[in-house]
């Protein structure tokens, strides 16, 4: 059994699901969570039924907001007064840019990105993929502890049965130290949806969209079954879509439970981001288009006329 | 002002990967090797800058093998001044290139007033050593940045969080850099750029010389293997408009009742 600790990502009073996911998947090992968020009833409920034996709320000066300095100082000063073997965290952009900076704090290493992890005894394995998911590879972690772990969301899944523990609350002060890079503004995105990476759907647009306007159809579909919306780098370079959309090696790897891939050939570096879709439909005119290759549903067929199609199709569904 | 720039060369994106023979790695023989596509972001963000001031001087640093130093070539061949080689085998752990850098850029004895890196490398997909190597040079250091301005000393800098939104960072001082996609759009080299290239300086150390050593290493991969192939799917023929209604209902049943995911 392991000392853990798990960083919980609270934003909007909303707890990230990838906490809870690596919370499930820690089951029988000693878990404890640290956040610099607010914690209401709601999330300590959630912690405690996931399994966290206690929630330390991390307080001091200069933390209200991100800082990659800020927090790593406080953190580490965190852990140094606990004797943790594994400090986790959700591969968030948060937890990307935080945590090697941490790791780096103890001279220890950290393992990138997880898609599964187990323990065997005292040995912890890794699965991860590389090269944007071209390829996995298991991955170790060694030198000194604590070990320090990414996840990616929506790999592990939500726990269905899991261990509830006793999630004790504390507030702990924590040393925000010398902070040289400071947020000064937050610019917010145009979109109010699920990031690309944390979407449980996601459509997206390819060259054959044609247009930037043209992209309001996928706007429309994802309005009705609550997707966000991606795009392809074809589509990307030609100034379709902003390159906060793109999908694939040289953009955003994502893992939803469907991806909906409209006038998306299916580059091998396209293909790369998005394979480990749970549910794939393709919609493409070129029937030997090597999306279809990984498509569960592929459809045949002029994605300007499919698209609205499959919009009204899915609003009967739903009742919308 | 002295900018670093780290570079790592990596398969190019249209590049089929398979495991190696022992599963350690991938097999590399074929592979056609470029710069990481997020690294040119940095190089250009570095040539913008001497644009502006051509009394900057830039330093391109790559850890990594020996036998194709295309990198380090097109990013002296863009503009860069000066390239430094820390000479690695494939598939070094995020630790130890974050420790060669800082060995490569103390050894090579300018000190760096910015240091600018992509926000990953497509191969390895860690994101650690930015960060990694801020910690360690004890600087401070913004990733994933989409807007870089420069006014005096101060820098402002835009981060690129979740759903597009920016945190924006104000800076002065040395500080560390990641760079992602949209940022700038890197140039193309020139002819008489890459001819200028064959003359530039380029220093050569090794992993022993940045004081990087076999006890440095602190993530080990094994059993490369490619992902499960799905089963083939089922596809559906929609180019004739009377039937598509049809075909649309089916497959929306398809993916409440059988794939379950609406």
């Amino acid at each position: 059994m392991a000392n853990v600790l798990v960083l919980a990502e609270i934003a909007k009073n909303n707890l990230k699901a990838v906490t809870l996911e690596i919370l499930g998947k820690l089951n029988g090992h000693q878990v404890e969570v640290a956040t610099f968020g607010e914690v209401n009833d709601q999330i300590k409920a959630d912690l405690k039924k996931f399994g966290a034996k206690a929630i330390h709320k991390l307080k001091g000066g200069n933390l209200d907001k991100y800082s990659p300095e800020g927090y790593a100082n406080a953190l580490n000063g965190f852990i140094k007064s606990k004797s943790y073997d594994y400090v986790f965290a959700g591969s968030t952009s948060l937890g990307k840019d935080l945590l090697p900076r941490v790791a780096g704090m103890f001279n220890a290493g950290m393992a990138s990105e997880l898609t599964a992890f187990a323990f065997n005894g005292d040995k912890f394995v890794g699965t991860r993929p590389l090269f944007s998911g071209k390829c996995l590879a298991d991955v170790e972690i060694l030198g000194p502890k604590p070990h320090f772990v990414t996840v990616r969301p929506n790999a592990l899944g939500l726990s269905t049965s899991p261990t509830a523990s006793t999630g004790e609350f504390g507030e702990v002060a924590v040393d925000a130290g010398v902070v040289k890079a400071q947020v000064k503004e937050l610019v917010k995105g145009t979109s109010e949806k699920a990031d690309l990476t944390e979407a449980n759907i996601i459509v997206s647009g390819g060259r054959s969209m044609k247009s930037a306007d043209n992209f309001k159809i996928l706007n429309e579909l994802a309005e009705t079954i609550g997707a966000t919306v991606g795009a392809s780098r074809a589509a990307v370079d030609s100034g379709y879509a902003p390159p906060a959309m793109q999908v694939g090696q040289t953009g955003k790897t994502v893992s939803p439970s469907l991806y909906i891939a409209c006038g998306i050939s299916g580059a091998i570096q396209h293909l790369a981001g998005m394979r480990t879709s749970k549910v794939i439909v393709a919609i493409n005119t070129d029937p030997d288009a090597p999306i279809f290759s990984k498509a569960d549903y592929g459809i045949v067929g002029d994605l300007f006329q499919i698209v609205p199609l499959l919009n009204s199709e899915f609003k009967n569904l739903l009742g919308k | 002002m002295n900018i670093f720039v780290c570079v790592k060369q990596v398969p190019d994106t249209e590049t089929k990967v398979a495991p190696s023979a022992d599963k350690n790695f991938i097999e590399t023989a074929g592979i056609k090797w470029v710069m990481n596509p997020y690294d040119e972001f940095a190089v250009e963000q570095a040539l913008l800058l001497k644009a502006q001031d051509a009394t900057h001087n830039v330093v391109v640093v790559r850890v990594g093998q020996v036998k194709e130093t295309e990198a380090l070539r097109t990013a002296l061949a863009m503009g860069a001044d000066e390239a430094v080689l820390v000479e690695s085998p494939d598939l070094l752990d995020s630790y130890c290139t974050a420790k060669a850098l800082k060995g490569a850029i103390e050894k090579f004895g300018k000190k760096p007033d910015l240091i600018l890196t992509g926000k990953q490398a497509i191969d390895s997909d860690s994101l650690q050593v930015p960060q990694l190597l801020a910690q360690m040079l004890g600087l401070p250091s913004v990733s994933v940045v989409v807007g870089f301005e420069k006014a005096g000393d101060k820098i402002t800098v835009k981060r690129e969080i979740e759903g597009g939104s920016l945190e924006v960072y104000e800076l002065s001082g040395a500080c560390v850099i990641s760079c992602n996609k949209g940022l700038n759009t890197p140039r193309y080299a020139s002819l008489p750029g890459i001819m200028k290239a064959k003359k530039k300086p380029l220093a050569q150390y090794k992993l022993a010389e940045v004081g990087v050593s076999d006890s440095d290493q602190r993530v080990k991969y094994s059993n490369f293997r490619l992902p499960p192939e799905k089963p083939a799917g089922k596809k559906f023929v929609a180019t004739d408009e009377k039937t598509q209604a049809a075909v649309i209902k089916e497959v929306v049943a398809l993916l409440r009742n059988e794939a379950k995911c609406i």
